[in-house]
């Protein structure tokens, strides 16, 4: 017996949902302003959009950000499925213990985790260079001595913080599989590497993609442990507009952030429309 | 056949122990080093001065915690109430701000908030300064909530909320009505189902809510570094500092850091063993 939502229900959830959107309206609005004022508006112009195209430094920014993003969450995807199939095939004694450790860089701040990558980056790198000039002086080889923080720790960074979250949404697909099916493709003549692909890859899959999609959402949205693993060198979108905060903001960000909400909300909107089809085929094929 | 299965898991133990365990470690070491690698406890002396930047920190952090926790909680059980299509779309209009980065949407409420802000625009223009200038005789021009703890916690409210709606949401979703229908039939109110039914089935859902916005809030140092303006320096600026900052001394930043999280450690492992017992009451 549910109760029908009353007025006051709607008017709460409207109430916050206000909340939620007024500062990106506010954005939004303030990206086709034609000063570069952050609250007087002064008139429409699309001036930002093309300041935004010819701006170097935002580009590279939105280039670091997709691509560490798309690196970091392919590669995550692809280890954190070997390992939760690891994992869930692994005594108790040694699963328990090592899931806690798993769990880590998702229960800890993200200071804490940026700030120690840092560290063992800059000790890492010093025994490098201990290590490259040694084997240089005698051996004659030719490698780089001096390693600098990065694109490349950047991005191992974010694979670390993104393993954990592909884990956590694919084990519960593996529990729910049916044990015996990988023991019957066995019997059935199945070696173990194609009864992996063809019967425990396909059963998982809903989990894969939705790791991958949150491995994905975590790097887009990170600042804080890049901001201390990627050096001085390399920034994401998320560095730039923090290193903007402390003089002015160009509204450029106000247009960049405007097209990749607007993308973003299409692609949800494409998302959900699909599904809604799928599901109104099924209950129809379900009726027949 | 298990066993060989097993093995895949074998690159990502190593993984972890490189960049998950030593990572911590070195900042365990580093807390109780000095500049020159020489043992000392002197870290943590110095702890001692930015003792008022801990219970600013906490204080907020709690603070924020508790006021999503009152707007989460009671919306997650009205969205709970709508139709499975309105719930849907609520729930991707909830997801959808966490791709527009949360500096810029903070940075947004900077132009709300400012002296000469949107907000006090708003004010002057429907003419409450004038209002209140004439009643009381005093001669205001604006509201200041930029650069205040208010404001503070207002960026972590906005940023952090869904954390706390996302996980209530999941565990009332799926809480059997059944219980519910039973509880009226015999014979309890409005508010003892709530207190007696609902509350402690959904407290699995509010522990995890509490834990995702209370860690990202305390250790925050862009949201004060942005609406407190640098007056109101919490942990997160402290540790920046000693890493990114003129005032660099890693070891200790690593000493605060280290202090900070067994903090966090001690509240979480408190608040989920009374979290247990709750839950064990409701079965017994």
């Amino acid at each position: 017996m549910r109760t029908k939502p009353s007025i006051w229900n709607r008017l709460f959830i409207g109430l916050v949902f206000l909340f939620l959107y007024a500062p990106i309206f506010v954005l939004i609005v303030f990206s086709f302003n034609a000063s570069n004022s952050r609250s007087i508006w002064a008139g429409f112009s699309l001036h930002w959009y093309v300041e935004l195209f010819q701006d170097q430094q935002i580009l590279d920014a939105l280039y670091t950000t997709l691509a560490v993003s798309l690196l970091a969450a392919l590669i995550a995807t692809v280890a954190g499925t070997f390992s939760a199939i690891g994992f869930y095939n692994m005594r108790r004694r040694w699963r328990t213990p090592l899931m806690t450790i798993n769990n880590i860089p998702m229960v800890n701040a993200d200071i804490v985790t940026g700030v120690s990558l840092c560290l063992f980056f800059v000790a890492a790198f010093g025994l490098w260079e201990q290590a490259a000039s040694w084997l240089n002086d005698t051996l004659g080889t030719a490698l780089p001595e001096r390693l600098y923080l990065g694109f490349g720790t950047m991005l191992i960074a974010h694979i670390m913080f993104n393993i954990p979250y592909v884990i956590l949404s694919v084990m519960p697909k593996l529990r729910q599989m049916d044990k015996n099916l990988v023991d019957a493709a066995q019997d059935l003549g199945c070696t173990w590497m194609q009864a992996f692909w063809k019967v425990v890859v396909p059963e998982i899959k809903p989990g894969i993609v939705n790791g991958l999609l949150i491995a994905f959402t975590m790097s887009v949205d990170d600042f804080v442990i890049s901001y201390f693993t990627a050096g001085s060198s390399t920034a994401n979108l998320a560095m730039r507009i923090y290193a903007m905060t402390k003089k002015r903001i160009s509204p450029e960000v106000n247009a960049v952030s405007t097209l990749l909400f607007v993308a973003v909300l299409t692609l949800l909107i494409i998302i959900n429309v699909r599904e809604a089809r799928q599901e109104k085929a099924e209950a129809r094929r379900a009726s027949l | 056949m298990k066993n060989k299965l097993s093995r895949f898991a074998v690159p990502y133990v190593v993984w972890m122990a490189l960049f998950v365990v030593i990572p911590i470690l070195m900042i365990v070491v580093y807390a109780f080093t000095s500049a020159d690698g020489t043992p000392t406890l002197d870290n943590f002396a110095r702890i001692g001065e930015y003792f008022p930047v801990f219970v600013r920190s906490f204080k907020l952090a709690l603070i924020a915690t508790l006021v999503c926790l009152l707007i989460g909680y009671p919306l997650a059980c009205a969205l709970a109430r709508e139709g499975a299509r309105f719930q849907r779309v609520a729930m991707m209009l909830i997801m959808l701000p966490m791709w527009m980065n949360f500096l810029l949407r903070t940075y947004a409420w900077m132009s709300i908030l400012e002296n000469t802000g949107l907000l006090n625009r708003l004010f002057g223009a429907i003419g409450l300064f004038d209002l209140i200038n004439s009643l009381f005789g005093t001669d205001i021009e604006y509201f200041k909530m930029i650069n205040t703890q208010g404001a503070v916690v207002l960026g972590m409210v906005y940023n952090f909320l869904p954390f706390m709606v996302l996980p209530i949401y999941s565990v009332i979703v799926k809480l059997d009505q059944k219980l519910i229908e039973a509880a009226r039939d015999l014979g309890a109110d409005g508010v003892t189902v709530f207190r007696r039914v609902t509350l402690p089935l959904s407290l699995p859902g509010v522990l995890s809510g509490i834990t995702m916005v209370f860690v990202p809030a305390v250790s925050t140092f862009a949201i004060s570094q942005l609406l407190g303006g640098g007056q109101q320096l919490l942990l997160g600026n402290l540790i920046e500092m000693q890493f990114k900052g003129a005032a660099y001394n890693p070891q200790l930043g690593s000493a605060v850091a280290l202090v900070m999280m067994v903090i966090v450690v001690i509240c979480m492992t408190v608040m989920n063993r009374f979290g247990e017992g709750e839950e064990q009451a409701v079965i017994l």
